[in-house]
């Protein structure tokens, strides 16, 4: 059998759903196979049931650095034996160690105290787009500025370095970079986090990167791991967020029976909060597929996957899954949601998951409410999409109102 | 209903906390999960329920009378 080559390309004519390719594995091929960049063939589970059982299953490992693993990218493949010990790359027990040592200010009472201050940004941010021009790009004016204002914030990074940020961000993760291209945009955030971080020591704030400084200074993190950790903060709160806020309101605006339900719901916490969870599950924008690499042999449907295989997760395609949510092509804000894997599953599940929840419930609780006239301001075959990186996005998204 | 719950296992993602406010809560300095109340009465029953099946780490475990 012939594999497919992964990550697919979607359908032009139905860009949010996964590809025809990989939802045929869903139905057909539970543990199939895909051939990805290096020419090898790691296991393909794309069944949400098998993910939730695998994702937490301690006979799989998370260490980039055994060969084996199926790396994302020929980038990520070079820097991988460079990483420090990382609550990506680290399993169960040291994983949980270095986890609670990053996971305070990601805790779901520090980020709910953040809400106001989210709101406010989003406010003025609205103000400012309907004072400007009219059609105007969403992307621009609200999707990139709120994650970037939030992040920067709760880094305690000055704002007037998001250009840097934004930038830097893009060549780390996006498929299209040469290692070399990758490795300088590394140094170059590399450098400045370590900058920033001397800063913090002297002059502590309220704020992230003090926060881990206090931790350097007592011993219980080291410096690389404290760089790393705020590079990987700003990335992975980055440019997710924002494609969530500018692929959302498209996938609204293509459902105006969804997108008036909201807005006439924008007053009820709950109904927003599932919302929010629906159009996570619907989207699922992490989508070139997680990566594990088995300890032992593992029984799943009668096939063994063998000790040293590496494996791939497609989130979406689990979140397609109709055994799972019924109708799973239809946006519904109405239908449980809460089981989806747009966070991934297991103990790497997205540790800024909390954040990422209240930046979505302030954005899709606000933005269709203060501008109940926004519309597209082309046909929707011609936005153009993102579709290159690890997280699938809108390059821009004209708007009129 | 008891809630069991698996302390080494906790990755502190909050989610217990987050669907179940009333039952679960997190550790102030690293937000590992809290057990406010073992045995929480049947009107929590299904955000319990819910919580225990959200959390990444599955270290809520329900014994269900």
């Amino acid at each position: 059998m012939t594999e497919i080559e992964y990550p697919t390309t979607r359908e032009p004519s139905c860009p949010f759903a996964p590809s025809a390719a990989v939802r045929e594995m869903t139905r057909d091929n539970p543990v199939g196979k895909v051939r990805i960049w290096d020419g090898s063939t790691p296991w393909f589970i794309t069944r949400h049931a098998d993910q939730r059982a695998l994702l937490n299953d301690p006979r799989l490992s998370i260490d980039e650095k055994r060969a084996g693993y199926p790396h994302m990218t020929r980038a990520r493949a070079a820097s991988a034996p460079h990483h420090p010990q990382l609550i990506t790359n680290t399993d169960p027990p040291e994983h949980t160690r270095l986890r609670r040592t990053v996971n305070a200010p990601f805790m779901v009472k520090r980020v709910e105290a953040q809400r106001p201050r989210i709101q406010e940004v989003l406010d003025d941010l609205i103000d400012d787009m309907l004072d400007g021009p009219n059609p105007t790009d969403l992307v621009q004016a609200i999707g990139l500025p709120v994650p970037t204002l939030v992040i920067t914030e709760i880094l305690g990074a000055p704002y007037q370095d998001h250009e840097l940020f934004q930038h830097t961000s893009h060549v780390l993760i996006s498929h299209e970079s040469t290692p070399e291209e990758a490795a300088k945009a590394g140094q170059a955030i590399g450098a400045y986090l370590s900058e920033l971080l001397d800063r913090k020591i002297a002059e502590p704030g309220d704020d992230v990167v003090s926060e881990m400084g206090a931790r350097v200074v007592a011993g219980e993190m080291t410096r690389p791991e404290a760089i790393t950790m705020a590079n990987a903060i700003l990335i992975a709160g980055h440019e997710t967020s924002a494609s969530m806020i500018s692929l959302g309101t498209l996938a609204l605006l293509r459902n105006p029976d969804q997108l008036a339900l909201l807005r006439e719901n924008s007053d009820d916490p709950k109904f927003v909060a599932n919302a929010v969870e629906e159009l996570l599950r619907y989207l699922t924008i992490v989508h070139s597929g997680i990566r594990r690499i088995a300890n032992a042999d593992i029984e799943l449907h009668d096939t063994v996957i063998r000790a040293g295989d590496g494996i791939i997760f497609d989130l979406a395609a689990a979140n397609w899954d109709d055994a799972e949510f019924p109708e799973a092509d239809r946006l519904d804000l109405r239908r449980p949601a809460r089981q989806h894997h747009a966070f991934g599953y297991g103990v790497h599940q997205c540790l800024g998951q909390s954040l990422a929840r209240v930046e979505l419930q302030v954005a899709y609780g606000t933005l269709y409410r203060r501008i109940p006239t926004l519309a597209l301001a082309v046909p929707f075959e011609e936005v153009p999409f993102a579709m290159e990186g690890v997280a699938y996005g809108l390059k821009s998204l004209p708007v009129t109102w | 209903m008891r809630v069991e719950f698996d302390e080494p296992k906790c990755v502190a993602a909050g989610q217990c906390a987050m669907v179940a406010p009333d039952i679960f809560d997190q550790r102030d300095d690293d937000g590992v999960a809290i057990v406010l109340d073992a045995t929480p009465g049947p009107e929590h029953f299904d955000e319990v329920r819910e919580a225990a099946a959200v959390c990444p780490a599955a270290a809520i475990r329900l014994v269900e009378a």
